[in-house]
């Protein structure tokens, strides 16, 4: 154990060289071409299977198994991504466990699902690391659309358009493509550049032009684009972060967990990002799951996650639950921010325990604390947006919002979980009313 | 324990598991080592000639039919006779069986179908000690091309011919090995019968190419671009080699002929079948060549614990006890009226059944929304194909219809009486056109 895993405060360099590569190398290595065909071969090729049904994208897992049990991954490949243009990342971020292998009808006879996931990966990397994009673009149909957010909605809407023989200009605040897929997922999940290089291989379809660095509000505004566009697509996001609320909040060290989520996976070198020795997380979903895990990862000497609900309700996964126990973070439950402490900057955080109606039951819980991170939920920004149903953008199935020519999916958007997969299918599905929409078919 | 010892026209061993002659039993390191491992018995590998000895391929012999994980459910040869000199052969079969004389030693001969050829080798064999010879009339590929192999064993006058000569020149028991590339395997039986054979052995390899490659165009295995049929074992040939034994068993010219059942023996339980079905032993090789020597334990542990469950005591017990119930279609009763029952609570939902009956069979099964799955019995005939493609054993079974209710399907009342297709109302070509 190195020398400064005790060192208090904020410090990069915790541990030793060699560990960094470790923690944040892949989670789940990937299946050889024997492990691949011996996971497929358990699959029983369903009738109306389950796990379609269970999949936002209706990918035909059981197809694309069989077509890696008989020797032919690339034509897996493209089953799924013909569903599904970001298989490859899905097959990495998917919560498997409460889709497709939660459905399998192998985790009801025996609790063990087909690899469903793995199997996606396998044959999604074996077609994409050969360069291959399987699809042509559509004869031009001369109709432009814009796209609001280079994440998986407006990727996978955009991409959808120029199939269809549309050309898609996509705009996206960040200095990069790729969304949560490029800046709110954990490093361990898609190493090695992943997210990247399905961004550009997803582009190989042509007819796709991205412009970053541009947002809606700063220098596009939905007025202008509805003008310019022949469609406006608005799969941005949720831009902000809920805050905290409680006194001390605003002290040095109380951060988005978001923001430290994205320094990681923009970090040249991991080990150059600070973190606490005591690091507390306060949230119940994946990006608290992530940003705890990280912070252990990291070296930090004590993560604490602390969620205001029992376990059951988290929208972390089980599966992630345990890998966050796993890797030594402390999991509370039923405990909400009551002070933070510290002078300037967070020393300590208060919680109240409370009970199932969230009311303070007179018990509180103090955690030393030289970093807290939020992630109590995000926030649409913006305004002169189409109307809302909730705090997002309202629409129909079909991804229309309430103003005309205007769609939006993903998580800006009401309606499904908010999740990589339901993202893709949501800009999917509205490209496909664009498209019918466009054709006059509508 | 039960008693796995066999008396197998006179020869004993210690349990009925022998090792086919094939590559296993070619030289005596192998045969020393089986019979550490504990098997019963071996068929030394074909002996062919004096004189210079057979030259094989020199590239590969083998080509496979693989199941999930690569188990090995098909196996395919072409490799000839033994490609070792003949008193080589002899002098280690002499001293395997003198250090080993309680374990049964047969020699497989193939020599020209000319009768001085088996004079000549059948005193140098009777010489070993060896507890007798088992006449290759079998091997489908190479040696068939000279004559001798499956070109014998598809000529019953020449196999009754040559058996003759065999039991002339030769004082211990002589088993044939049949060829199953025949139509009927009762007439070489049959005629081994005649020639004075004391038993048969069955099944040699079936012809067979396991695959093409879609690249070289050749099938495999694949000497220098090109390919040849080869001899076809292991689990796939089990059913057929097991349906040849039960002609022989039931055949009235043939029944009470002992019988060494060959194909496919894979675990104790398909020897314990064979047996069932009038074997008095049985012969491995493809199991053995997979997996090892070793499993012969699991073999004699299997049978014997199987026996004993059943109350077996010996072989002989429950030996041919399967032939009586093996018949003819005709003779089957079409009085008897079973319908498929799904048992809920082991349903897995996954829809098998269902694909397999609406698209292929009677569309007998009812699939709901939330994917609960009833037997429609106004349809089912009890095909069985539900059955056999569910993934979880005895979730769906065949029940019989009790005599006195109304089977739904045809709307008459389930009779207790016996009706065979020649006897049966509803059958309007109960008489064969002939």
């Amino acid at each position: 154990m190195a020398d400064r895993v005790f060192e208090p405060g904020v410090t990069a360099g915790r541990l030793d060289p060699a560990a960094y590569e470790a923690h944040f190398s892949d989670l789940h290595p990937p299946l050889d071409k024997h492990e691949a065909v011996v996971a497929a071969d358990r699959c029983y090729f369903c009738h109306d299977a389950p796990c379609i049904t269970a999949c936002p994208t209706d990918i035909d897992i059981p197809l694309f198994i069989r077509q890696i049990a008989t020797g032919t991954p690339d034509a897996a490949a493209k089953t799924i991504l013909s569903q599904n243009i970001m298989g490859g990342m899905c097959a990495r971020v998917c919560p498997t466990e409460q889709l497709c292998e939660e459905a399998c009808v192998r985790e009801m006879a025996e609790g063990k699902p087909v690899l469903i996931g793995q199997l996606q990966r396998y044959a999604t990397d074996h077609l994409q690391v050969q360069g291959v994009h399987p699809f042509v673009r559509a004869e031009p149909t001369g109709k432009r659309v814009a796209v609001v957010g280079a994440g998986p909605a407006g990727l996978s809407a955009a991409h959808r358009l120029a199939m269809l023989g549309h050309d898609v200009v996509v705009y996206d605040a960040k200095p990069k493509a790729g969304g949560l897929n490029e800046y709110g997922i954990a490093t361990y999940k898609t190493p090695d550049g992943f997210a990247q290089g399905e961004v550009d291989w997803l582009l190989k379809i042509g007819g796709i032009t991205v412009e970053t660095g541009r947002a809606l509000g700063a220098d596009l505004s939905l007025e202008g684009l509805r003008a310019k566009f022949d469609a406006v697509f608005l799969g941005m996001g949720l831009g902000g972060v809920n805050a905290l609320g409680v006194e001390g909040a605003d002290k040095d060290g109380v951060l988005d967990a978001v923001d430290f989520i994205a320094e990681l996976r923009q970090a040249s070198d991991v080990a150059s990002v600070p973190v606490g020795r005591d690091v507390v997380v306060i949230g119940g979903g994946m990006t608290a799951i992530d940003a705890a895990v990280q912070s252990k990862l990291l070296g930090a000497l004590n993560v604490t996650l602390v969620y205001r609900r029992g376990r059951d309700a988290m929208n972390a996964s089980v599966f992630e639950q345990d890998l966050a126990a796993s890797k030594g973070v402390r999991i509370v439950t039923h405990a909400t921010p009551k002070a933070v402490h510290g002078n300037g900057s967070v020393r300590e955080i208060e919680f109240d325990y409370v009970g199932d109606d969230m009311m303070p039951t007179g018990q509180t819980l103090r955690l030393a604390a030289d970093q807290v991170f939020k992630a109590i939920g995000q926030t649409l920004e913006g305004d002169a947006l189409p109307d809302l149903e909730g705090r997002k953008i309202a629409v129909d199935t079909n991804g229309r919002t309430s103003v005309k020519g205007v769609w939006a999916g993903g998580d800006c958007a009401s309606g499904g979980d908010d999740l990589t997969v339901t993202a893709v299918a949501e800009g999917r599905d509205a490209a496909m009313d664009i498209h019918a929409d466009l054709s006059g078919s509508v | 324990m039960a008693d796995l010892t066999t008396d197998f026209l006179g020869i004993k061993s210690p349990n009925p598991f022998w090792l086919a002659s094939a590559p296993p039993t070619d030289k005596e390191y192998n045969v020393r080592r089986a019979f550490e491992a504990g098997w019963g018995g071996v068929v030394w590998k074909t002996l062919g000639m004096e004189g210079p000895p057979v030259v094989n391929v020199n590239g590969p012999r083998y080509g496979v039919i693989h199941g999930a994980d690569r188990r090995v459910l098909g196996l395919n040869n072409i490799e000839l006779i033994t490609d070792r000199d003949l008193q080589t052969n002899l002098d280690e079969i002499t001293r395997v069986k003198r250090d080993w004389p309680d374990r049964a030693m047969i020699v497989s001969i193939m020599v020209p179908c000319e009768e001085q050829a088996w004079k000549d080798i059948l005193p140098k064999v009777e010489a070993t000690g060896a507890d007798g010879i088992e006449l290759n009339f079998g091997c489908p590929h190479g040696m068939s091309e000279r004559g001798m192999g499956a070109a014998v064993g598809q000529v019953p006058e020449y196999i009754e011919m040559v058996t003759r000569w065999c039991k002339q020149y030769y004082s211990k028991p002589v088993i044939v090995k049949l060829t199953p590339n025949i139509t009927d395997i009762r007439k070489p039986a049959e005629a081994a019968r005649r020639g004075g054979a004391d038993a048969v052995s069955l099944i040699n390899t079936i012809n067979s190419i396991v695959s093409v490659d879609l690249d070289t165009m050749s099938p495999h295995p694949s000497i220098d671009g090109k390919g040849t049929h080869g001899g076809y074992c292991g689990p796939a040939v089990k059913p057929i080699a097991l349906s040849m034994v039960s002609e022989i068993a039931r055949a009235p010219a043939t029944a009470g002929m002992p019988i060494s059942g060959i194909g496919g023996v894979t675990t104790w339980r398909d020897a314990a079948e064979y047996i069932t079905m009038g074997c008095g032993n049985v012969q491995v090789c493809t199991a053995a060549m997979t997996y090892g020597f070793k499993i012969v334990q699991e073999m004699i542990s299997g049978l014997s614990e199987w026996m004993d469950e059943k109350g077996h005591t010996s072989i002989d017990d429950f030996m041919g006890a399967a032939v009586p119930n093996t018949t003819d279609w005709q003779y089957l009763n079409l009085n008897y009226i079973a319908k498929a029952q799904i048992n809920q609570e082991d349903c897995i939902s996954c829809g098998r059944c269902y694909a397999a009956c609406e698209d292929t069979s009677h569309q007998a099964i009812a699939m709901s929304e939330d994917r609960t799955f009833t037997v429609i019995e106004e349809e089912c005939v009890a095909c069985n194909l539900c059955v056999e493609v569910c993934p979880v054993e005895n979730c769906i079974t065949m029940v019989e219809m009790d005599a006195g209710t109304v089977d739904p399907r045809t709307g008459k009342v389930v009779e207790d009486t016996y009706a065979n297709w020649t006897t049966h109302p509803n059958n309007p070509s109960a008489t064969a056109a002939e």
